[in-house]
């Protein structure tokens, strides 16, 4: 089985080239190859990137397969150019024994359109009191690599310093949704003058910025590896370029959302746009994109988080947070970070590939374009422009913040391992 | 002036007038007559929807319609479908349906009515009318409008007028909807609070924020008290009920610091010993009957406005 890719550019540099991959492996990259058994995708001169990987996704199987599964999240997936993607542990029942770490990972094997890792919880039931068996979920078939409580922050600190110092040892990495709960209590808007005119509870930055601060320190005493999930405040991106000139080994994802939206959304009162972290204000969103281009942020990882319409269509404070993200995950940081001057090609592979690959050490994602490599790649058009409609989405649920608005680039083919997952169709491009 | 009144943000200061002035004409038209009925909204049903326990807005919104010759209908959460755990666009559209050409909404949630006025709204753009009558921490505008107009009985005018909003400005739709629409009629409002009950990002309100109640009451041509609500009392925001009466509550001495002409206004329940004194509370500075006088007055004029202005306008 082989794919010859018609008239790409590597990383959107020079001239377009044939790239022909033969089982999963990068066999040819030339100016004009043969190959008349392949599958032939004409590029176009489109822009050709290493597969998009995913530090952050909610696929909600098992437990709410009425708004996503692991089937629709992986169509999602592949549409959005990712080729692999982390599953969060807060499913029903929750992640947090083998058990169910193995079903997810079989589960997106037998779907087989992206490689879904399962992420595995910390803390027993996310509840935060006693550590889950991460060795056994390691040691299973899905090698969980990725541990979180997401969804919620391993607030107490001496639990915080054993998984760390646990994790530590069976080389795998914590990553952390950091948000202090006694300052974030009934907390629905970020805490500033948009939520005090409109009356909704205030998250502070401060929640985020003081478990941020408080998990560096522990990960260094530890000599463990710490990842924060969807950094959103201008003060968080401080105490990381702080944390990393001390050597400490800490990294750090940011979401497309709060790359590009900022809390001046809210005045509609739309559930659409309640998101935990909440977004921000506009000098954030100007200090996450600075970041992410000088690497002070490693990546961008979605958050992706299907949600049901009864679960959106209510009051605000009712609602549940959480936005859809990997369909749009590509649009969003072309249009915050290269239409901005801030990442050129090779940035868009790094943030969105390259690095988060190394975070977790996956070693067939994220590799260079190179004869000998995996044929496991996304190409990109980066000059059509497309209207998102939430309702055509591939995902089982519609909340996207970013319905009905044009963005640039489409991913318009995706490869995992030489087999084509994604290919968009002319009728498609509206 | 739009088909809902959702938000004192949304008044200019013409239109804002506007209601002030149709208010007075109504209680003209009332005064004396044996039968307080006018025909004004024969035919028209406006719809109360409470998810709070109300006394003086409810029964001054149904009361305004009533003597306006409008079908009032009360709907309570608590004996209506929601009690069954229907949505609240499901209840919105319900009474829609049935026939509402206004809602008169009161929420928990900050921006329940803005939902409903979306949710109810036809594609044409028409659909019931939606008054917000207090969602969440959010704005309670009716309030802030028969506030205004008792200000302006009072005192001739507000223009210029340095108006004190004094207690738990963090929690009150009633200050967020008057530090607006008195800023809009020109008055110089100024917050005084604990800090543990100011929002953050008070600073870009139309207000001026100070610490010391006794420095300011001699220069306030009125003082608004907020009810301090009792889940809020024990140690949590400030210490302890005595210690927040000590520097927040408009005692005798503290009422005596007003000038003559000065106006004491409460939105009501008030808690007499705490936010405001006993017989502070029975002076005749105090204007906490006819703010809800002109409850109804005002009420009358909004339902008007909105129901009967908007199609004359068409």
């Amino acid at each position: 089985m082989s794919v010859l890719l018609h008239r790409v550019r590597p990383y959107g540099e020079g001239e377009p080239v044939d790239v022909l991959i033969e089982d999963g492996i990068i066999t040819r990259i030339e100016a004009d190859v043969d190959a008349p058994s392949a599958e032939v995708v004409d590029g176009g001169g489109a822009v050709l990137l290493p597969g998009f990987v995913d530090l952050h996704t909610h696929v909600r199987e098992p437990g709410r397969e009425d708004t996503e599964t692991i089937e629709t999240g992986s169509a999602a997936a592949a549409r959005g150019g990712y080729t692999a993607i982390f599953a969060m542990a807060n499913t029903s029942p929750v992640a947090d024994s083998v058990v169910v770490t193995d079903h997810v990972w079989r589960r997106g094997r037998e779907v087989g359109l992206v490689d879904i890792h399962p992420v595995g919880a910390v803390t027993v039931g996310l509840k935060g009191a006693a550590l889950a068996e991460m060795g056994t979920m390691h040691a299973g078939d899905a090698g969980v690599r990725l541990f979180s409580d997401d969804g919620h922050c391993v607030a107490d600190p001496l639990l915080m310093r054993r998984a760390l110092e646990y994790a530590a040892g069976l080389g795998v990495v914590i990553a952390q949704h950091a948000e202090e709960p006694r300052l974030t209590e009934n907390a629905v808007a970020h805490e500033g003058p948009t939520a005090a005119r409109l009356g909704l509870t205030g998250w502070p930055r401060s929640a985020e910025e003081a478990i941020v601060a408080r998990d560096a320190i522990l990960a260094r005493d530890a000599g463990a590896r710490v990842h924060i999930c969807h950094a959103s405040t201008a003060g968080t991106v401080q105490l990381l370029d702080w944390a990393k000139k001390q050597g400490i080994a800490i990294t750090a994802e940011v979401t497309p959302h709060h790359l590009f939206l900022d809390d001046s959304r809210l005045e509609t009162y739309d559930a659409v746009n309640r998101v935990n972290p909440p977004l921000r204000e506009a000098s954030d969103v100007a200090a996450l994109r600075e970041a992410l281009a000088s690497g002070v942020v490693d990546c961008v990882a979605t958050d992706h988080a299907p949600h049901a319409e009864q679960d959106k269509c209510c009051e605000f404070s009712q609602a549940r947070p959480g936005m859809l993200g990997l369909e749009t995950a590509l649009s969003v940081v072309v249009a915050s970070m290269v239409e901005t001057g801030l990442l050129d090609w090779r940035g868009v592979a790094r943030v969105m590939s390259e690095r988060p690959a190394e975070i977790v050490g996956l070693t067939d994602q994220g590799r260079p374009i190179a004869v000998g490599e995996p044929g496991t790649v996304t190409v990109v058009d980066p000059d059509t422009r497309w209207t998102v409609a939430a309702e055509e989405l591939a995902s089982l649920s519609a909340n996207t913040p970013f319905d009905a608005l044009e963005l640039p680039a489409v991913v318009t083919t995706t490869v995992l391992r030489g087999r084509v997952t994604h290919r968009r169709t002319t009728s498609e491009v509206s | 002036m739009s088909r809902h009144l959702l938000t004192t943000a949304a008044l200019s200061r013409v239109e804002a007038t506007a209601i002030l002035d149709e208010a007075e004409r109504f209680e003209q038209a009332l005064l004396g007559r044996d039968v307080k009925k006018l025909p004004t909204l024969r035919g028209k049903t406006v719809m109360t929807v409470f998810y709070e326990n109300s006394t003086r807005t409810r029964v001054s919104f149904e009361v305004a319609g009533k003597w306006m010759s409008a079908d009032v209908i009360n709907v309570s959460a608590s004996s209506s479908s929601a009690s069954k755990g229907e949505s609240l666009r499901d209840t919105a559209l319900t009474l829609r349906a049935a026939g509402a050409d206004a809602l008169v909404v009161r929420h928990p949630a900050s921006g329940a009515a803005h939902r409903i006025a979306d949710w109810t709204a036809n594609a044409d753009g028409t659909g019931p009318a939606v008054i917000n009558a207090g969602d969440g921490t959010h704005e309670h505008p009716t309030q802030a409008l028969l506030d205004a107009l008792t200000l302006r009985q009072r005192l001739g005018d507000i223009e210029g007028r340095r108006i004190a909003i004094v207690g738990d400005v963090l929690h009150s739709r009633v200050a967020r909807s008057n530090a607006t629409l008195l800023a809009t009629l020109g008055a110089e409002v100024v917050v005084i609070a604990p800090r543990t009950l100011l929002p953050v990002g008070i600073e870009t309100w139309p207000v001026t924020v100070a610490s010391s109640l006794d420095a300011e009451l001699p220069a306030l041509d009125a003082v608004m008290m907020l009810r301090v609500q009792a889940e809020r009392m024990n140690g949590g925001f400030f210490p302890s009920a005595r210690e927040y009466s000590i520097g927040y509550g408009l005692n005798q001495r503290r009422f005596e610091l007003l000038p003559e002409h000065a106006v004491v206004l409460h939105p009501g329940p008030m808690l007499r010993g705490m936010e405001i004194g006993f017989s502070v509370a029975d002076a005749p500075e105090t204007a906490v009957l006819q703010q809800v006088q002109n409850g109804v007055h005002v009420r009358m004029a909004v339902l008007f406005r909105l129901l009967i202005g908007s199609e004359e306008t068409r």
